[in-house]
């Protein structure tokens, strides 16, 4: 009974933090469904979310404001709107210029936009740990209270039923909107679509800003969870996030939800079995694995050499 | 309607196309023939803005359009299709009508979150011309199968009511027939006639299907190693010498 608690434990603390990861990794999976190339500036734009949303909670509480839904739809709607705005910006900037070069070229943009955004951070919010207010306290707790308990806080379900109404939310957008239908087409046959007339400029910057908009919902929630947040956390949750997309097979949203949770689980059930130093260890091992194995990932389509 | 004045493409070293001319009036369908190679998708590929081609003139509609990006060239009412099939494959076939009509749908995103009367009347009148182009072409019963998974007759008269839905004034063809059984090929000859009766639209039909471009061609231009051979009716090319020996062979 204890045991399966400890693994209930865990697997609720891999599917809060697996979910997060799917979030940012679908802002990679669905750039790289239209364009083909992967936004290096992305764990950036969410570690830009994590701190307006930050900036955002603190100016509540400075004006007096504490009712808590209130502040977390501010902190979500601001840190969107920031977010959202940096991932056209880095489109404009480094990718839109250099559309149609060598793939080394637009790479190697991005990569300088993710270090000016970095450094910019650095600059402006000073480069040490910020403590982050959790917001969300309490929980409920299973298990006698003499042995062990498996907790589920109502932060981490607050964070779960979120992600799944974005995730939903998007499914049903990308499915049934215009837009959305025009988002397909322009992933499948860029110059076909084109030709049609569909605006694909728009239609590229339409999905930068979708999963920037997601990953800031991500970078809110992941500063509550581990409570402080620097200029450095994005990188390794992009990291994270982009192995997510891998291995759920990247191009496909689905993949990217599921190659979240699977990654998150995967994390704290080594954390919680072995060590948490082996987290890593796991995940990128993970990556490695489905690399040599199924590069195509566990939901991607083998890509057909466009003639 | 379409004007081609002494139209030039280089690559490099290469002149694809030396100065060819050809013109399209309202109401017509015009081919354009040539051995392999002789760039007819070239001539295609900058009139529908794919190259900027490097010298000469494109008019549409009394407008200079060389060079013009090719989503503004459609939006002026020129489409265009190529010799491979080129549907949103894993898109259903309605699908595949709808989002070519995205353009003429209003693309404010809140009236679509809000589905405002304005997004449904436009959403309603968008389906109903795919569905109107669906049974004209004979693939209604098949409006949600994957574009891919129809066969490849099938394909190609999606593909030509895909051009159709964005109500174009001219549409370019780009080998209709090639891998066509006869049977379709002649379903192909009736359908393409009737776009020009029934639906006033002009052609221009690249194709080496001989029996269909002397059916229903007003006008044939032929091409040859880039260069203009001829141009006329059916007939006049029919018994041109300089386009019978290109075909031929010098004897």
């Amino acid at each position: 009974m204890q045991d399966l608690l400890y693994f209930f434990q865990q697997l609720i603390n891999g599917l809060t933090i697996g979910s997060t990861y799917a979030l940012i990794a679908i802002g990679y999976t669905m750039v790289y469904g239209i364009i083909g190339m992967i936004n290096f500036a992305h764990g950036e734009i969410y570690m830009i979310g994590a701190y307006t949303a930050l900036i955002a909670i603190t100016g509540l509480a400075a004006l007096g404001i504490a009712w808590l839904p209130v502040i977390l739809i501010v902190a979500l709607v601001c840190a969107m709107i920031v977010s959202s705005s940096m991932g056209w910006a880095v489109e404009r900037v480094a990718y839109r210029p250099v559309r149609g070069r060598h793939r080394l070229i637009p790479l190697i943009s991005a990569i300088g936009m993710s270090i000016f955004l970095q450094n910019y951070v650095h600059l402006a919010q000073g480069s040490r740990n910020i403590g982050f207010p959790a917001l969300i306290e309490g929980g409920f707790r299973f298990g006698s209270a003499d042995s062990f308990q498996t907790s589920i806080s109502y932060m981490q379900i607050t964070i779960f039923i979120t992600t799944l109404v974005c995730m939903t939310l998007l499914s049903l957008f990308i499915s049934r909107s215009r837009i959305g239908r025009a988002c397909r087409a322009v992933s499948q046959d860029l110059g076909m679509a084109n030709l049609l007339g569909i605006d694909t400029n728009r239609i590229i910057s339409a999905t930068f800003i979708i999963g920037a908009a997601l990953a800031a919902v991500a970078g809110l929630f992941l500063g509550m969870y581990y409570g402080s947040i620097d200029p450095l956390f994005g990188f390794i949750a992009g990291l994270k996030a982009f192995t997510a997309a891998v291995l759920g097979g990247i191009g496909s949203i689905p993949g990217a939800m599921l190659g979240g949770l699977i990654l998150g689980v995967a994390e704290s059930m080594t954390s919680g079995y072995l060590s948490g130093e082996y987290k890593d260890v796991v995940s990128f091992g993970l990556l490695i694995l489905i690399l040599l194995f199924k590069p195509t990932g566990l939901l991607g389509k083998p890509e057909v050499e466009k003639i | 309607m379409l004007d081609v004045q002494n139209l030039s493409m280089r690559f490099g070293g290469l002149l694809a196309v030396d100065q060819v001319s050809l013109d399209v009036q309202e109401h017509e369908i015009v081919s354009i023939i040539g051995p392999n190679g002789a760039g007819k998708t070239t001539v295609f590929n900058c009139m529908s803005g794919f190259y900027k081609p490097t010298g000469g003139k494109i008019l549409f509609e009394g407008k200079e359009i060389q060079g013009t990006p090719d989503y503004k060239i459609s939006r002026l009412g020129m489409v265009r299709t190529f010799q491979h099939v080129r549907l949103f494959n894993s898109m259903t076939v309605v699908e595949n009508l709808l989002v070519a009509q995205h353009r003429h749908l209003n693309n404010n995103l809140i009236s679509g979150l809000l589905k405002t009367p304005n997004y449904r009347t436009r959403e309603k009148k968008s389906l109903d011309r795919a569905s109107y182009w669906l049974e004209r072409v004979g693939l209604l019963e098949l409006a949600n199968v994957e574009a891919g998974n129809l066969a490849y007759g099938q394909q190609r008269r999606l593909e030509i009511a895909r051009c159709m839905v964005t109500e174009p004034k001219l549409l370019m063809l780009d080998e209709p027939a090639a891998g066509l059984n006869p049977s379709e090929t002649r379903d192909l000859n009736q359908l393409i006639v009737s776009l020009k009766e029934d639906y006033n639209v002009s052609v221009v039909l690249i194709e080496h299907d001989m029996s269909l471009v002397m059916d229903i061609s007003d006008r044939i231009n032929v091409i040859n190693q880039g260069r203009p051979l001829a141009s006329g009716t059916p007939d006049e090319i029919r018994n041109n010498d300089d386009v019978i020996k290109a075909y031929l062979g010098e004897a």
